[in-house]
């Protein structure tokens, strides 16, 4: 019986995904074991069936992030946090630390949306459409929020690294990296 | 195989050495001789017969501080310091246990917690030897500690140096430097406890006498990338970085190969 895997970006940039597809055509190989659930390689937006392993991108940075990375707990047999953001935060936590700052989130977003030399925002509005995920205070890593399995480390995580990483997690063993393929950067 | 090189290594070092290698003694780090002389701390001698014990805190040129831990061996049983614990007659060292294994990880992973190490955007990396000693140590498993993420100055104020602190692991290698081997006191540390940190001589860095050329701000000063020189960024591609390929401390171990073919 395949097993089955999903995917999913948070607070990420999508690389840690387009990485796992330079496992080029060893994908095929990797289909003929695995069934993938929800996952934007597929666009299913929803969990069909429990998982046996889910691949978390990013870290959280608002809440619908906390939502989905709880939601892939309830749904995943193993949750295996990917790349340097969902392990521990990435870029998206440099906001966390801003010097000098008393609110660093709202010093973030001044920077962004109008203090910026480049910015033009006539209205002098910040984003706040009831639409968008309100942003947490500050970014959260995956471990923060649930219990992660595993982590493969990585900005991105090399072709060989997810290709490995994947061999060993459909054994049901956490992966043994080799010198060449630990890399945080 | 490991055991031939190191008898050659010492074959070798005992022709070149001479006379001095009168008041030599032997003594077993994980149960292999290494000949060692008076004077000598447990790494000099370790290095010598190439046998790498990690270390963050110690570099060539420096005297030895024994403040990091990564070096922790242990010497007939008790835990000590390689970098300042003297080579003596007889005893037993253990470097490569797994209990002393565990200890240099833990001790690499709580550094990596307590700072803001941001691999990805950092300007050390692949040079970085606190990064090296974790891919070394094969550190890539969810640890069992929180990241304290701290919000710690940058000193941007200098023309050609710039201090990221949330960097800093408090080696003191700059100190020692600035201190011994520059005769300037540029930096020094301030605070007790955890909230010890580098402090520099003056209101900020541009206001020290710090210069371009002095070894505390030489590139194999900082182990981390804390001291960065400006105008410099990236400046080896991926892939040529001095750790991309061969682990840190595989010099001290191919040395020692070299010598022994002669």
């Amino acid at each position: 019986m395949k097993k089955r895997l999903a995917t999913v970006s948070l607070a990420g940039c999508f690389g840690c995904h387009m990485s796992f597809l330079d496992i080029d055509e060893r994908i095929l190989d990797l289909m003929k074991l695995v069934q993938f659930d929800r996952s934007p390689l597929n666009d299913f937006k929803k969990f069909k069936k429990r998982c046996d392993i889910g691949l978390i991108e990013g870290g959280c940075c608002n809440e619908e992030n906390v939502h989905t990375l709880r939601e892939f707990r309830k749904n995943c047999d193993v949750l295996v946090a990917i790349g340097q953001c969902a392990i521990m935060g990435g870029l998206p936590v440099m906001r966390n630390a801003i010097m000098h700052a008393e609110d660093p989130l709202r010093e973030c977003l001044d920077t962004a949306y109008l203090n910026s030399p480049t910015v033009f925002n006539a209205s002098n509005d910040i984003p706040n459409d009831p639409a968008l995920p309100l942003l947490l205070d500050k970014v959260y890593t995956c471990a923060e929020v649930v219990k992660v399995d595993y982590q493969i480390p990585g900005c991105p995580p090399s072709g060989d690294t997810f290709w490995l990483a994947m061999t060993f997690l459909l054994k049901g063993t956490a992966a043994d990296l080799p010198y060449e393929l630990i890399k945080y950067d | 195989m490991t055991r031939f090189m190191e008898e050659a290594a010492i074959e070798s070092m005992a022709e070149k050495v001479g006379d001095i290698m009168r008041n030599a003694f032997v003594f077993n780090i994980d149960g292999v001789g290494v000949k060692g002389k008076d004077g000598q701390t447990i790494m000099d001698a370790a290095d010598q017969a190439g046998i790498y014990i990690p270390r963050l805190c110690d570099v060539e040129g420096l005297e030895p501080q024994g403040s990091c831990r990564v070096c922790t061996v242990k010497v007939n049983g008790r835990p000590a310091a390689a970098c300042t614990q003297p080579a003596a007659e007889g005893i037993e060292v253990e470097n490569e246990t797994l209990e002393i294994f565990n200890w240099r990880r833990d001790l690499i992973r709580m550094l990596f917690h307590e700072g803001n190490h941001l691999c990805p955007i950092c300007e050390a990396s692949g040079r970085c030897e606190l990064q090296a000693m974790a891919y070394r140590l094969g550190i890539f498993q969810p640890a069992k500690y929180p990241y304290l993420q701290p919000v710690r100055p940058i000193d941007a104020s200098h023309p050609d140096i710039m201090l990221d602190t949330n960097r800093c692991i408090r080696c003191g290698r700059c100190i020692r430097a600035s201190k011994d081997i520059d005769g300037k006191n540029v930096f020094g540390y301030v605070g007790r406890g955890m909230h010890k940190r580098v402090g520099v001589n003056g209101k900020n860095l541009a206001q020290t006498n710090v210069h371009l050329d002095d070894r505390a701000i030489a590139l194999e000063t900082c182990p981390v990338g804390c001291i960065i020189r400006k105008g410099l960024g990236f400046f080896t591609p991926i892939g040529q970085r001095e750790f991309d390929r061969a682990p840190i401390g595989s010099t001290i171990e191919k040395a020692v190969l070299k010598r022994g073919k002669k």
